[in-house]
């Protein structure tokens, strides 16, 4: 489904600031692939989410979305087939405009035709989104005339987790998105997540500082440092690791940025 | 006192004020939903104004407001084209657009600084006919003899394009416009290009300054090169005035409050004439007014705050405290 070869990237290149974010950066997911990224802070894990989506283009390799090349394609076309999720929940919707208006722009990539721009929301339209709204089990669908300012961060994180699915992505992106949130809501989020990945067969990649959700989550585990992935598990070998394992592997290629990252590795 | 407000101030000052609505509604689009400043307001007005008036002088008066619309389109074109596709900010766009259409507004106008229509056809003039031929037998004479016809008419063009505008800001387009202002990174991760939202939100709102400024040609039967000094700022107050006082809710709510903001304005000014503020001041009145529209919001949170700080209860509590 997602194939990224050889991809390269240096912030201010010749400068004094140069970072080089991304260096021969391999990552291949087959259909369905649910995989869970770890990683220390600057590792490259949301640069190659950035990669994915366009935020910025790549300076080498290829990026290769369900046989499509999308490494020169422009970020708004790509993101019809990319859902993106941040660990700010403020940055997915749009807080003056109603629970219903959001959901309905999300709407938008389901069709491609010119003509939905000039459409308004139907009666069947607005039946959907309150039946979506209702698997959430947080009484927003009575809610859907309300701005979505109103709302809490676990809401908003897990409306717009519900606006990043309502139209089926090929490739979901998980930054932290249950980072901010209390642990309930987190919880509640993340088996929402869950839900939803395993019943739509969403292939998805999942940044994560929990190491317990890095192995229990999804079916393959990555670990990224300076930019590119240096340990990656999946099937049996995986179901056997256990968290203790995984620190040690994290010690092992991390070496002595370990200290300064065992506050965020909780290994509850 | 009785005597400043008489029924023909109230009557031209909703005139104006409906007419200059649109160039608050333009506003409202660019300002308030799409977060731009948009300073080429000032020019695209005068463009509006001179582009009508060349049209109507040559007996045109409906196709004049068209091509003012179109010219408007255009404006608006370039200035989004300098920004989305050019990486020129915002707010330099806007000055830079509004410094070439000087140029091009004289040009429009023949070279001239001023255009007079006093004989032409104009949209008023073509209702004040049209009612005089046709119902001059009913009881809707005293609209042409008491000259109501006017505010009618500007009230029924403008009503419109308010209706139109609410539920062109419901589509799915005018969501994502609105999506634009609100949360650029949303709207990237919701497959819509901004860039496209940005310009056609401001063909939009120049559209609508420019019909303003032509409305306002064939209303008051001339089009000077200096119309459209301060109408951003003159907009902006009407804008925050109609807001604080019809506050915020649905989209339609939202534009009649700017309707109704800039009426109220125009009815503010009316009333400084009339109790004799001499003319050289009124550019002055007329910053108090901004000053006060946009201060007031301000000081009202504020008191609100004082009253609950200084309340006798609290006072009373902070006393038997210390005891």
């Amino acid at each position: 489904m997602l194939q990224i070869e050889h991809v390269s990237k240096t912030f201010n290149p010749g400068t004094i600031n140069e970072k080089k974010a991304l260096i021969d950066l391999n990552v291949s997911l087959k259909d369905g692939d649910f995989a869970t990224i770890v990683g220390s802070n600057g590792a490259g894990k949301s640069t190659m989410f950035n990669a994915i989506t366009g935020a910025f283009y790549v300076d080498e390799g290829e990026i290769v979305l369900d046989h499509e090349n999308i490494t020169y394609k422009q970020e708004h076309l790509r993101s019809r087939s990319i859902g993106h999720l941040f660990q700010d929940p403020l940055l997915g919707t749009a807080p003056h405009m109603t629970i219903e208006e959001n959901m309905s722009l999300a709407y938008l990539r389901a069709s491609n035709s010119r003509h939905s721009f000039w459409g308004r929301s139907r009666k069947k339209e607005r039946d959907f989104f309150r039946e979506q709204l209702s698997l959430l089990d947080m009484g927003l669908e009575d809610r859907m005339k309300n701005p979505v300012g109103l709302l809490s961060g676990g809401q908003r994180q897990a409306l717009t987790l519900l606006m990043a699915t309502m139209v089926t992505p090929k490739l979901l992106l998980l930054d932290e998105h249950t980072a901010a949130l209390d642990p309930a809501t987190a919880d509640k989020v993340l088996a929402l997540t869950r839900k939803i990945v395993a019943e739509r067969k969403i292939t998805c990649l999942m940044v994560t500082h929990n190491m317990h959700q890095a192995l229990e989550l999804g079916n393959r585990t990555l670990m990224m440092d300076s930019g590119h992935v240096v340990f990656d598990v999946s099937g049996e070998q995986r179901a056997k690791l256990t968290v203790d394992d995984l620190l040690e592997k994290f010690k092992d290629n991390v070496g002595k940025q370990l200290d300064n990252d065992r506050i965020l590795l909780s290994n509850s | 006192m009785s005597s400043i407000f008489t029924i023909s101030i109230l009557q031209s000052a909703l005139e104006l004020g409906f007419i200059y609505s649109l160039v608050v509604l333009a506003l409202f689009i660019s300002f308030t939903i799409l977060n731009i400043a948009d300073l080429s307001t000032d020019g695209c007005f005068t463009l509006g104004c001179a582009v009508a008036a060349t049209v109507t002088l040559s007996g045109h008066p409906l196709l004049a407001l068209l091509c003012a619309v179109g010219a408007g389109v255009l404006s608006g074109f370039i200035t989004a084209f300098l920004q989305t596709r050019m990486g020129v900010e915002s707010i330099l766009a806007g000055i830079i657009v509004n410094t070439g259409l000087y140029t091009i507004n004289i040009a429009v106008m023949g070279f001239s600084s001023n255009v007079n229509l006093f004989k032409c056809d104009t949209v008023f003039t073509v209702v004040r006919d049209f009612i005089e031929k046709h119902m001059s037998q009913s009881m809707f004479t005293f609209l042409v003899t008491d000259g109501w016809y006017r505010l009618i008419e500007v009230a029924v063009i403008v009503i419109i394009i308010g209706v139109i505008l609410s539920i062109f800001l419901g589509t799915r387009l005018g969501l994502s416009i609105r999506a634009t202002g609100d949360n650029a990174a949303m709207v990237k991760a919701s497959s819509i290009n901004p860039k496209y939202t940005i310009t056609v939100g401001l063909c939009v709102s120049s559209a609508l300054t420019a019909l303003s400024g032509g409305l306002l040609a064939q209303y008051q039967k001339s089009c000077d090169i200096n119309l459209g000094t301060g109408m951003v700022t003159i907009a902006l107050a009407s804008l925050i005035i109609g807001e604080t006082l019809v506050g915020k809710g649905t989209m339609f709510r939202r534009i009649l409050g700017v309707i109704f903001g800039s009426c109220l304005y125009r009815f503010i000014v009316a009333v400084a004439i009339r109790v004799n503020v001499p003319a050289e001041c009124l550019k002055l009145v007329s910053a108090l007014i901004v000053a006060v529209a946009i201060a007031f919001p301000y000081l009202k949170k504020n008191a609100v705050f004082a009253k609950q700080k200084y309340s006798k209860e609290r006072i009373r509590q902070r006393k038997g405290g210390a005891c």
